[in-house]
């Protein structure tokens, strides 16, 4: 992990391997959103608004995974001190803040019909919007830090705090009651069937490409906007000896 | 009584905010990762 803490090496890297995810995840996205809104059937007790998961679902996925990959990037910085952690945890932040958007937004839409009504005060989708204020929360402080020269000490603590809500979403619909249905997938197993199933899980892995993607890019651009930073103040300097 | 609602508008929606903000996000990330990188390249200029 320790030969990725140099800038420069990690450029090489995301310059080759950011257009590789992009495209890979394009394909894979758009086939399966498209498999899931024309190809797949109809569910027998939602209809034709089950169609809606294969959205639903791996943004939610992406919305829990970018805080889990912040709280482990903060634990990183703040153990290892690994320069290119925070800057990871940044990257996270504004994608992670946006699918979790989606996930919301398309879960109510999915309600209405389903369930009757656009919202509840439940633990999973109060969890969930907890999870976006979380998000916004995360990114407001980073740029703050950044701004003010603060380091990324406060906001990597902020980033391991927050990680307590990830298993409340998880485990929300298991401890109380809720209208949202529990896990159809676990370790191992699905209650699934194999029509919905496939182009589910296609969905899931061709959106965290294109996360991964743009996790890339903000990385990339973080790093540029920090060098170019250096380099004023370096010239900076060099006028005012001079 | 349930209402008799019309899945596809509902479909419909979630497709175009789904499929729309991530491709608005892509593009965002893209656009601000070459202009980060064109600043940078135009300080190393002397």
């Amino acid at each position: 992990m320790h030969g990725f803490a140099n800038p420069a090496r990690f450029l090489r890297l995301a310059r080759w391997l950011m257009p590789l995810l992009l495209l890979a995840g394009l394909v894979l996205t758009g086939g399966a959103l498209a498999w899931g809104v024309f190809v797949a059937p109809a569910e027998g007790l939602q209809g034709e608004t089950v169609r809606i998961m294969y959205l639903h679902v791996p943004t939610a996925w992406l919305g829990m995974g970018g805080w889990s990959a912040i709280a482990v990037a903060s634990a990183t910085e703040l153990v290892w001190r690994h320069p290119l952690a925070g800057i990871a945890a940044r990257a996270v932040a504004v994608p992670g803040a946006v699918f979790t958007a989606i996930c919301l937004a398309t879960g109510s839409l999915w309600g209405r019909p389903a369930w009757g009504t656009w919202w509840v005060w439940d633990g999973r989708l109060t969890s969930m919007l907890v999870l976006l204020f979380l998000y916004l929360g995360y990114a407001a402080l980073a740029q703050a830090s950044e701004s003010q020269n603060g380091g990324s000490r406060v906001p990597a603590i902020f980033g391991l705090v927050g990680a307590v809500n990830i298993p409340i979403i998880h485990y929300s619909v298991l401890w109380w009651n809720s209208l949202h249905q529990p896990p159809s997938i676990t370790a191992g197993q699905s209650a699934m069937a194999p029509e919905f199933l496939i182009p589910l899980l296609i969905a899931t892995v061709g959106f965290s490409l294109l996360f991964g993607a743009v996790v890339l890019m903000r990385m990339r651009a973080i790093l540029a906007d920090q060098q170019a930073e250096a380099r004023l103040r370096r010239k900076a300097m060099a006028n005012k000896d001079f | 009584m349930r209402e008799a609602l019309d899945p596809w508008i509902f479909i419909t929606v979630s497709y175009a905010l789904g499929v729309g903000g991530t491709l608005a996000l892509i593009a965002q990330s893209w656009l601000a990762m070459r202009r980060a990188e064109a600043r940078r390249e135009a300080g190393r200029k002397p």
